[in-house]
């Protein structure tokens, strides 16, 4: 007995040596840095290599809630977030679900559709706003040449229809992404079950709304999570699109303007923690929510 | 006794030694190589591929090593990779082009270059831009070339529409250029403008915006006494008159244009008048540009009768890193590159504009660019944004000021808000 609990205790023990690399890793990466985050962001701390920093409490945390421009770049956040991630996930369920079909060329139709993922996102945000130019841009001319707009529109200077674009070019992005997961869930899907279904007389719409989108479901949640992640930290596209334009900024572009185009790491740093507890509000509502929906 | 075989091996103990004496007295002896990386025009346009020719002469000359570093074309972007050099106190980068408003930012992360250039040879530059760049009392970088805000016309459509000369005020280029569009775009050409400049939320409009104030009397946002008097009715009026170019005689889409979207319109032929840097000069008399032959540029307009003609200072300096390796030689470079002789080369080739007022009544220059003439006074009247005066915090001023000045001209704020948005948050800053 006694020799047992020995045996028991050496193994768990054989254990913590064998994660604690792996753990160190870890604190070395992503909480040393995250410590610091944290530490900066209650300094007022200018990066310009000559003010010394200094002890400021809260201060900046209070800068960040009383500015205007914090708000509307939280509200343009959550308006891109809400329409890519829902646009992408229904497209992204109907190309899965044409992907997993059995036709001729599926292979080539798997690869293809991939393609958009695989552009940087940098080199394809910049094809699409040249695309998008007013004088010259594809769009403007086909769209003025079939008379379907009165005169040639300058799509990116204005919120009400750069935002719709941003979102048009996101979704264009991402939905192979989407698909990709999704498809992975369809593939785990038993084909018996479809069988007993059409013996049953099951019409396709009835197959699809009682076994196919349950039992996808499981990856759709992860997929949105991971989709509404990435969209909450949307940088990329709006900073090349739309630039400097401060009516059209994301927190994380808010973030980079504090932090590097100001040096004002402070700020900056608190920034980031919000934006770090404005996603954990996500994750927590998505897991409570995935939760209640499997139990 | 002195077997061969023993000699062989005190014979290779000699030569190791002395090849190992060789390697640590040559890099005293023959290495003055030293390698200065370069920070230079962006690639992209003409400018980087002269400067990159002109660092490495400098090399073969001299027996040192250049590594070109070619910067991003945006000036704002170009800005925020600098300050992450200088943050980190790096070394790897030896000489810097540096905008003439970022004196302020970059003084601390300079050598002082009184210790390379004699007092008459400072005393040949623009005194304007050497005071500009006198951080206190620390000469922070080295006039290379100067820049100031033009107005470009089309001779040939200015003809042709009855006008005998260029505007004086903008209130005569909206009249003209309404008219010019108008007739043009009834001739076949549904794209033609009348104006375009740069409305881009970025430095560009800033530059663009502060000529529009100061013409009519606006002032410059924070005065050198740093007084905030960016709340004003004639900063107002600018405003508003900018404002009603846009979808008038300025494409919709000038609100995200910077200066080469506009310059391409313009020398494509596609448009009337256009406010630029004097680098589009050249580009557009290149013999295969369509509008070669058929424009000549000059001060930008008055804001009104009353107004004044302003044209923004901009242009760009060299500095050498205080934490470079090599700051002799990397200050070797810099004189180099600000010698007459080169500034010459850069006025008749690429017609950039020199920063020795001398050059401007070189027969030379003058035989490549007419236009040089009659810069002298605009230069000596240019407009400086208030970077001095608001140092390492210009970037917020400026952020605000052209997010503002964007908004007006896209109509999500009227002029009126905009100033008051602007005095606030320039207002925290300075005082």
């Amino acid at each position: 007995m006694a020799r047992e609990i020995d045996l028991l205790e050496r193994q768990r023990r054989l254990a913590w040596y064998l994660i604690l690399p792996a753990v160190f890793v870890v604190f070395l990466v992503i909480g040393f840095p995250l410590f610091q985050v944290f530490y900066y962001s209650v300094l007022k701390y200018k990066l310009d290599g000559v003010t010394p920093a200094s002890f400021v409490g809260l201060d900046n945390y209070a800068f960040i809630f009383s500015d205007s421009d914090f708000w509307h770049a939280v509200w343009v956040t959550l308006v891109f977030s809400f329409f890519s991630v829902t646009i992408e996930a229904v497209l992204g369920l109907a190309v899965a679900l044409v992907a997993n079909s059995k036709f001729k060329g599926r292979t080539i139709l798997r690869v293809a559709i991939l393609i958009p993922w695989a552009i940087p996102t940098v080199v394809s945000s910049q094809i699409w706003s040249w695309m998008f130019n007013d004088i010259y841009g594809v769009v403007n001319v086909i769209l003025a040449n079939l008379h379907l707009i009165p005169h040639k529109l300058a799509w990116l200077s204005k919120p009400e229809t750069a935002l719709p674009v941003i979102i048009a070019v996101d979704v264009w992005k991402t939905t192979p992404f989407m698909s990709l997961l999704l498809l992975a869930g369809l593939q785990l899907i038993p084909g018996d079950l479809y069988e007993a279904a059409s013996i049953d007389g099951a019409t396709g719409i009835r197959k699809f709304f009682w076994i196919t989108l349950p039992l996808v479901t499981p990856t759709l949640l992860v997929a949105l999570i991971f989709r509404t992640l990435d969209a909450l930290r949307v940088f990329d596209i709006f900073y090349i699109m739309v630039g400097g334009q401060g009516n059209m900024a994301t927190v994380a572009v808010y973030n980079q303007q504090q932090l590097i185009q100001f040096l004002d790491a402070g700020v900056g740093s608190a920034t980031s923690v919000v934006i770090l507890l404005f996603i954990m509000i996500f994750v927590v509502l998505y897991t409570r929510f995935s939760k209640t929906s499997f139990e | 006794m002195n077997s061969p075989k023993h000699s062989l091996r005190r014979n290779a103990v000699r030569w190791f030694s002395s090849l190992l004496v060789a390697s640590l007295i040559t890099p005293t002896v023959f290495g003055a190589g030293a390698t200065i990386r370069f920070a230079g025009n962006s690639d992209v346009g003409e400018g980087g591929r002269l400067d990159r020719a002109l660092a490495e002469e400098w090399a073969q000359k001299t027996g040192n090593k250049v590594e070109y570093i070619s910067r991003p074309n945006d000036a704002s972007a170009t800005l925020q990779l600098f300050q992450q050099y200088w943050a980190a106190k790096s070394s790897d980068v030896d000489v810097f082009m540096v905008d003439v408003i970022w004196q302020g930012i970059c003084g601390p992360h300079a050598v002082d270059m009184k210790k390379y250039f004699k007092d008459d040879e400072i005393k040949a530059f623009f005194p304007r831009i050497i005071q500009n760049n006198t951080v206190n009392g620390k000469l922070v970088s080295i006039p290379w070339f100067t820049d100031a805000g033009l107005l470009y016309y089309r001779t040939d459509l200015l003809e042709k529409y009855g006008y005998k000369e260029p505007p004086k005020t903008w209130e005569e280029l909206t009249e003209m250029a309404t008219k010019i569009q108008d007739g043009e775009r009834k001739a076949g050409k549904p794209d033609f403008q009348g104006f375009v400049f740069q409305g881009k939320a970025s430095e560009s409009v800033t530059c663009n915006a502060i000529e529009w104030v100061y013409s009519y009397g606006g002032g410059t946002i924070v005065e050198p006494d740093k007084k905030v008097t960016i709340n004003n009715p004639n900063a107002i009026k600018a405003l508003d008159t900018a404002k009603s170019w846009v979808g008038t005689i300025s494409p919709l889409g000038v609100t995200t244009y910077g200066e080469e979207e506009a310059r391409n319109i313009w020398q494509a032929g596609n448009a009337a008048f256009m406010r630029n840097w004097p680098y589009a000069y050249s580009l557009g008399q290149d013999p295969k540009s369509p509008i070669s032959g058929k424009f000549d540029v000059t001060v930008l307009p008055k804001g009104g009768p009353d107004g004044k003609n302003a044209a923004c200072l901009g242009g760009w300096q060299l500095m050498v890193s205080a934490y470079s390796k090599a700051p002799d030689a990397a200050a070797d470079l810099v004189k180099y590159l600000t010698t007459a002789e080169l500034q010459k080369k850069h006025a008749v080739d690429i017609s950039l504009l020199p920063t020795l007022p001398a050059l401007y009544s070189d027969p030379d220059v003058l035989a490549k660019n007419p236009f040089f003439k009659n810069l002298l006074p605009v230069l000596e009247n240019a407009v400086a944004r208030p970077s001095t005066v608001t140092g390492a915090d210009y970037n917020q001023i400026s952020t605000s000021f052209f997010q503002n000045v964007n908004k007006v001209l896209t109509g999500g704020t009227t002029a009126k808000d905009a100033v008051v948005a602007i005095e606030k948050v320039a207002k925290r800053i300075v005082h």
